[in-house]
């Protein structure tokens, strides 16, 4: 028996080589890399360079940005996912299609049909000038670039929400109300609590790929606004810094490790504050 | 040929995680037999059902197969099938599929399953009933499946894992007399596991009843019921009042400060022991008339008879009559020598019998199975994990 | 109540523009007579014309689909076995150690996971001394990666929630270990296995941002063309593209949806009568 289900347990060990080949190693070579120059000596003269204005600039713009990013998905996302909820199922079924069709265009059209929609010449401007009004300037601005953010990740908020949202039991909804809770009182208490979850993964899920997008600062931003995402990809794709790209990677997890803490730590709290 | 030994189990026994699940349990099991393992939650018997199926591989002891030992023979090699708890049939298959499984695999030409099937169907009453998607049968319907699906293989010993747990108590009471009519047809050894008495008693040709591990009585339904070796297996038998007694002779036991002709011998004089009297057994007679008198506590209406508590020197019998009686009157007591049963103490003596703190407790009794106590137990760790 | 229930309607459809307003403006511009992705000039097929003598996209398109079908059959092969193994593993620790590592490439960003890999990749070419050290193989490798999480999280779970008696039972009615697993485990968690499938298909074919790290020059797929394009002034053969992408999407959709309700329908019963032949 023992020894049987060591060899049931032996069908993971293809998955476990893989991994360790190809996720651990990896990132064993971003840390050597990081920490070598480029004869491979050891140095810390990579992360030495980090602490400049400069990037330090950019990495305050890039946590400022996905933050806001993420700010406005969870505000504009939450109702949307409580209104979903709410649905009949198959209606349900259909709008959460709906919300994850966009997603399955690629990433890089969508971005570039915003150009078309907010540049100078672009359609609002073509139709503000018809009225009038404008040209109102929108491309290469820091609103473009969140805007961008937003759009791209949206679904990715609208949907765990949604999740966590479907399975809440309404009887707790209706023992809130039984209990007194005016509408509110029972959104903030109970519905907001329960759904903790969907949020803290939402969170997750828009947080983490705007504060390493590249694309989209390049597009929408017009290059005015370095994200740490675009300093690695110049550091790989053209600079050939590859030294100092791992470093910025290497600080781009430990912004990111730190900042998930933190909302999990926080979350952790926002729940015992109520239960 | 009847008695021939088909299972043996010697000095088997098996611990999870340092506990004791069976603590060196011996078994005779005959062929053509009706064995039923008996006992609450976490007694072992399932535990015992799968060491037999060979899912589970006890620590130490012996399991012989017509007097060979089988211990490493892996469950596809023995000659035993199996009826699981909910009965486990392949969600993917069909009716037919589902019960041609087993011959599927011994390369049987096609048009003899067919054949072999067929009978199945039409023992288990489920003609036509092939090519039906099995999620979507009833739960009877189901348990037939399942037995067809075991039977078709024609196994020596055919093992039933609490079968008619998950159904309601009508269909339960049905399926048991077709299981029993099955067996009888069959000839099949049947080795059936259960928590319900009145199943087992009902069904059995022997009842193997089971504690904490440990084999306590093996009998047939009537022995268990009527010669209960120690307080567990009177209680767990039946409702019983169980008291406290000295022996103090052969046929003279001392009790509830009364004494009372017996029809038990065999213990040293002045014994401390276990006296057992079934409710049914006690008359109820007007106070001066009775042996013992007491006070009636309560009355409960169970259909059939009543049932009554009295308070006789502070310990509370139970006793069922058809009469009705008022509560706070006062009665006698009666009871025959052959209703008295005297049992030596045991592990088990001072736990049951006194229903001053009755609260159904058989009733009460978790369904749970230890198997399935043992997977929540994985689940916890897998939660725990997780975090 | 009905003004606040008009109000979340208006609220959600004007989320849902919100969503699908780029896709209407590719859709719509792609149709134009112009270039320009500002003003409409008159409706023409001629960017569907230029785009279908486009030999390199159709390359691209085909590359895009010989990576994701080898890449995501690998990684359910691989993620279905290692469910197996992680759900029969006992050792919370050893759990635990493989679930993390398992995890890593959905929690890292992709720009890390795509770097981390090409660092992997330059580094043992510079070893064999290799002229081109990334190409299709390197590619192949970064989307197993992150394919394999995802399969496994559509598995492992159908592995949890089924009747722990099933694998049991094909033993005990005389299937072996090798034939229990093929004729009632894996059927039971086909379901997970399918979507596992799907998730990582669809995942490859969309993926840049790691291609983009782990790919050289000799091999170009789709989203990468894309991103050549629009680093130039776009003309809009791309937006005919995306069109047909967007079209192809929805025909996808509408048969997986069919296929599934026609699932649904053999669960209830109606197409019950499925092996007439059997006899």
């Amino acid at each position: 028996m023992k020894k049987k289900s060591l060899l049931g347990q032996a069908a993971a060990a293809p998955h476990v080589v893989w991994s360790v080949l190809f996720i651990i190693a990896p990132l064993l070579f971003v840390a050597y890399y990081a920490l070598t120059d480029a004869d491979g000596n050891f140095t810390f003269k990579n992360f030495g360079a980090l602490f400049t204005a400069e990037y330090l600039e950019i990495f305050l713009r890039s946590a400022c940005f996905a933050f806001l990013a993420t700010a406005i998905c969870l505000v504009i996302a939450y109702p949307v996912a409580y209104f979903i909820s709410k649905t009949s199922p198959k209606t349900q079924k259909l709008l959460i299609v709906l919300v994850m069709l966009p997603q399955w265009m690629n990433f890089l059209i969508r971005t570039y049909s915003w150009m078309a929609i907010l540049e100078d010449t672009g359609i609002i401007n073509t139709v503000l000038g018809w009225v009038g009004l404008g040209p109102v300037h929108m491309i290469n601005t820091a609103g473009a670039v969140i805007l961008g953010m937003v759009y791209n990740f949206l679904p990715y908020m609208i949907l765990p929400i949604y999740t966590s949202l479907s399975k809440l039991d309404p009887r707790y909804v209706e023992a809130s109300a039984d209990l007194g809770c005016n509408a509110f009182g029972t959104l903030l208490h109970v519905i907001l609590p329960l759904s903790r979850s969907g949020i803290i993964s939402g969170v997750t899920m828009v947080f983490v790929p705007s504060i390493s997008t590249f694309y989209i600062s390049q597009k929408l931003g017009g290059g005015n606004f370095d994200l740490i995402g675009d300093t690695i990809e110049r550091q790989f794709m053209s600079a050939y810094n590859y030294n100092l790209g791992a470093a910025i990677s290497f600080v781009l997890m430990i912004l990111i490790i730190v900042s998930m803490t933190v909302m999990n730590r926080f979350g952790e709290e926002e729940g015992s504050v109520v239960t | 040929m009847e008695n021939k030994k088909i299972i043996e189990l010697k000095s088997v026994s098996k611990e999870y995680d340092g506990e004791t699940v069976l603590d060196s349990i011996d078994l005779d099991i005959y062929d053509k037999e009706f064995v039923t393992l008996l006992g609450p939650s976490g007694c072992g018997k399932t535990t015992t059902l799968r060491i037999i199926g060979g899912f589970v591989k006890p620590d130490s002891g012996e399991l012989l197969f017509d007097g060979v030992n089988v211990i490493d023979v892996p469950p596809h090699k023995r000659p035993v099938n199996t009826v699981f708890q909910k009965y486990a049939l392949f969600p993917h298959l069909n009716v037919y599929d589902n019960i041609a499984f087993g011959l599927r695999l011994k390369k049987m030409p096609e048009k003899e399953i067919y054949d072999k099937v067929e009978e199945m169907l039409a023992m288990v009453n489920l003609r036509g009933f092939e090519k039906r998607n099995v999620n979507l049968l009833s739960g009877g319907q189901q348990q037939r499946v399942a037995i067809a699906r075991a039977l078709i293989n024609s196994p020596r010993v055919l093992l039933l894992d609490e079968p008619l747990g998950a159904l309601d108590l009508k269909l339960r009471k049905d399926m048991q007399n077709e299981l029993k009519n099955i067996q009888k047809k069959t000839g099949i050894t049947f080795i059936y596991v259960t928590h319900d008495q009145e199943e087992a008693l009902s069904m059995s040709d022997k009842v193997v009843v089971m504690a904490n591990g440990a084999i306590q009585q093996i009998g047939t339904p009537t022995d268990i019921y009527n010669e209960p070796v120690n307080a567990f297996v009177a209680d767990f038998i039946g409702e019983s009042n169980i008291l406290d007694g000295e022996m103090l002779r052969d046929f003279r036991v001392r009790f509830a400060g009364a004494e009372f002709d017996c029809l038990d011998k065999g213990f040293a004089p002045n014994e401390k022991v276990d006296v057992v009297i079934r409710p049914e057994d006690v008359d109820v007679v007007a106070p001066e008339k009775g042996m013992l008198c007491g006070v009636i506590s309560s009355v409960t209406f169970k259909g059939v008879h009543y049932e009554i508590i009295v308070n006789i020197g502070g310990f509370k019998w139970m006793i069922q009559t058809t009469d009705y009686t008022a509560p706070n009157s006062k009665i006698g007591l009666y009871i025959e020598p052959d209703a008295i049963h005297i049992m030596k103490k045991s592990e088990f003596s001072g736990m049951f019998g006194d229903y001053s703190t009755y609260s159904e407790e058989m009733d009460h009794l978790s369904d749970l199975t230890e198997e399935e106590m043992e997977y929540l137990s994985e689940m916890d760790e897998e939660e725990d994990e997780s975090e | 109540m009905t003004h606040t229930k008009r109000l979340n309607r208006l609220y959600a459809i004007l989320i849902f523009i919100f969503l699908y307003a780029p896709i209407a403006v590719l859709i719509l511009f792609s149709f134009n007579d112009s270039n320009s992705t500002g003003v409409f000039t008159g409706f023409s097929l001629k960017w569907y014309r230029e785009l279908l003598s486009d030999e390199a996209t159709f390359t691209a398109l085909k590359n895009t689909l010989i990576l994701a079908v080898s890449s995501s059959l690998i990684a359910t092969l691989i993620g279905t076995a290692a469910a197996v193994g992680i759900n029969k593993m006992k050792n919370k620790y050893l759990v635990g150690a493989v679930n993390t590592m398992t995890n890593i490439p959905m929690m890292n960003p992709d720009i890390v996971t795509g770097i981390s890999l090409m660092l992997l990749f330059v580094f043992v070419g510079a070893l064999v001394n290799s002229q081109n050290s990334l190409n299709f193989w390197t590619v192949l490798i970064a989307h197993i990666t992150f394919n394999l999480p995802y399969v496994i999280l559509n598995v492992l779970p159908k592995l949890r929630s089924m009747d722990r008696h099933l694998p049991e039972a094909a033993l005990d009615l005389g299937c072996t270990p090798l034939q229990s697993f093929f004729k009632v485990e894996l059927p039971a968690i086909m379901p997970g296995v399918i979507s596992g499938l799907i998730m990582a298909f669809t995942l490859s074919l969309d993926d840049f941002v790691i291609s983009y790290f782990t790919v050289g020059n000799g091999f170009e797929t789709l989203p990468i063309r894309i991103y050549s394009m629009t680093k130039k002034r776009v003309t809009p053969d791309m937006y005919a593209l995306s069109t047909f992408i967007f079209i192809a999407i929805l025909a996808l959709l509408l048969l997986s949806n069919f296929v599934g309700d026609r699932d649904q329908a053999k669960k209830n019963g109606t197409k019950a009568a499925r092996k007439g032949g059997k006899r």
